[in-house]
């Protein structure tokens, strides 16, 4: 008997007594009483095609609880990671002296940033992501170690980054020199691999709202990203989390860092585009 | 060693009644807890409440709330847990009110319980039962 | 000295003379149970922050005893009473035996 990977995703979904889908909420997302957040939005053009009616934001599949943690950045335990990225930029490193505030003064300078990344970059020639061209201010212009990929100091600077730009919508660009890229983040995006021969489109775009074991399946969208995980108490990066999903589909995963996770990255932060940056934000 | 038929039940009989003898480990240390906490007197059901999630979305952090009027100190205990004490708000003269949030740990679907002491030394507990589920890709 | 261990407090600048406000801790933690096992099958020992108190102008407003069971990154939200100005101090007690601190001062009128 031919067992193929969809009937043993719907094996899976069906095996949950009770509860086979449940629709994600209607909830809205204001936080601190101040910034409101865009959760839903309609298609972008280039996912016309696509088997789904909108995008939304991964809040809206977590439990009432979950998402309550998110509405004040004292209830935000990502938060704390934001002051320690502070610390971070204030602090002199490398053989030229100095820090990031020497050249970029406040992390107030960093609105808007978050919202455009991934993007291409002329100078090197190649779509980066933040991570990246975070590494390549610290080396160049400080003289400094680079970050870990996915390490704590460089999802506390992703998360310092990012509150800078929350509120506002994910707007990448996925033509002219970073179409490429884009293209090959699509394919990757939509390629079934692993044991279980999955695509990340089998489970986030044919069966978001469902539920896999107790897991509510969302769109699997990263403008929540950097994001504070109640499953590992800490901030989580992009590339970490791809990381993840891969081995979780029994794949041999990529490295975080390389050039298909930064495809991948560019073509879901698109997918996105439209929703709000929310990071960082609080998942399970 | 040759065993008569009547060694044979015997020996089957205590088995057995063994294995139907309660398992005492993690409910009675509960117990133990509890009675430290009130010397032993009387609990009354009610007067203090817990408010946790039906359903933990994740078992490594679960949002609480307990409160109680007019409490001293409250208690929090986690039945289902390797070791059953969760914490202990002690309320003090600057207290604005007798209730406090937090975030537990829960290894599995458990009884969470709350035992509140009050101003006239009197002893009230409440609990609910959370359950704490396996994740799915998620992990 | 546990590794980079901060607190992150809320509490208000200003109040009025015997109002009621909410106080919400937050302290980088890792809470390490005890219960864990390393690669090697070794446990890992316990390290957790065992004791917070706050305190406004000397007064106990809450003092919680802490186990295990404590999630990573301890949270407190509670309720203090105002009577005039002064500061709160945030006390954390690690098994270690450091302390934390933390102070913040509220106006009154």
């Amino acid at each position: 008997m031919k067992f193929n990977a969809m009937t043993a995703v719907a094996a899976l979904m069906l095996a949950v007594p009770g509860v086979a889908s449940a629709d994600p909420d209607d909830d809205n997302l204001v936080v601190n009483g101040e910034i409101e957040m865009t959760t839903k939005a309609p298609l972008p053009a280039h996912m016309e095609d696509a088997n789904m009616d909108q995008i939304m934001s991964g809040w809206h599949f977590r439990s009432d609880e979950t998402q309550a943690l998110q509405m004040d950045d004292f209830d935000n335990s990502g938060m704390i990671f934001v002051d320690a990225g502070r610390d971070q930029w204030n602090a002199v490193e490398g053989s030229e002296g100095n820090s990031c505030a020497s050249c970029h003064e406040g992390p107030e300078s960093m609105e808007g940033v978050r919202a455009v990344y991934p993007k291409w970059d002329e100078e090197a020639g190649e779509v980066q992501t933040l991570a990246m061209q975070v590494n390549d201010c610290r080396e160049e212009n400080m003289g400094a170690e680079p970050y870990g990929y996915t390490s704590g100091q460089m999802a506390n600077m992703e998360a310092l980054i990012s509150v800078q730009s929350r509120g506002m919508p994910v707007d990448v660009a996925i033509d002219g020199p970073a179409k490429e890229t884009w293209e090959k983040g699509k394919e990757l995006y939509y390629t079934r691999t692993g044991q279980l021969e999955l695509s990340c489109a089998n489970c986030h775009e044919d069966n978001y709202g469902m539920m896999i074991r107790a897991d509510h399946l969302s769109q699997g969208q990263i403008n929540g990203f950097p994001t504070y995980r109640l499953k590992n108490a800490k901030l989580n990066t992009v590339h970490a989390r791809f990381k993840g999903c891969v081995r979780d589909t029994r794949a041999e995963t990529y490295k975080p860092g390389s050039d298909e996770f930064v495809a991948l990255e560019l073509y879901v932060a698109s997918r996105g585009n439209g929703l709000s940056v929310e990071g960082p934000s609080v998942r399970n | 060693m040759d065993f008569t038929r009547r060694d044979t039940l015997a020996i089957g009989a205590a088995a057995a009644a063994v294995t139907a003898l309660p398992m005492p480990a993690m409910a009675s240390l509960t117990e133990d807890a509890i009675a430290e906490f009130t010397g032993g007197a009387d609990v009354a059901d009610g007067g203090v409440d817990l408010d946790a999630p039906e359903i933990a979305e994740n078992g490594n952090t679960v949002p609480i709330e307990v409160s109680a009027e007019g409490a001293t100190a409250i208690m929090v205990l986690a039945a289902g847990n390797p070791t059953p004490g969760v914490a202990t708000f002690n309320f003090g003269d600057a207290s604005g009110a007798h209730r406090a949030k937090t975030r537990i740990r829960l290894a599995g679907t458990q009884d969470v319980v709350a035992v509140a002491k009050m101003a006239d030394g009197s002893f009230a507990k409440t609990q609910k039962t959370v359950k704490v589920t396996i994740g799915g890709c998620g992990g | 000295m546990a590794k980079g261990v901060r607190p992150r407090v809320k509490a208000p600048r200003s109040a009025e003379a015997g109002e009621v406000v909410v106080i919400k801790t937050l302290i980088s933690h890792k809470m390490e149970s005890g219960q864990r096992k390393d690669s090697d099958g070794n446990v890992i020992p316990r390290s957790i922050i065992n004791r917070f108190t706050c305190e406004y102008n000397g007064a106990m407003v809450v003092d919680v005893e802490m186990h295990p069971a404590i999630s990573t990154n301890p949270y407190f939200e509670f309720e203090a009473t105002i009577p005039e100005a002064g500061d709160f101090q945030f006390t954390w007690y690690d098994d270690d035996g450091s302390v934390y601190e933390e102070t913040k001062t509220v106006k009154v009128g």
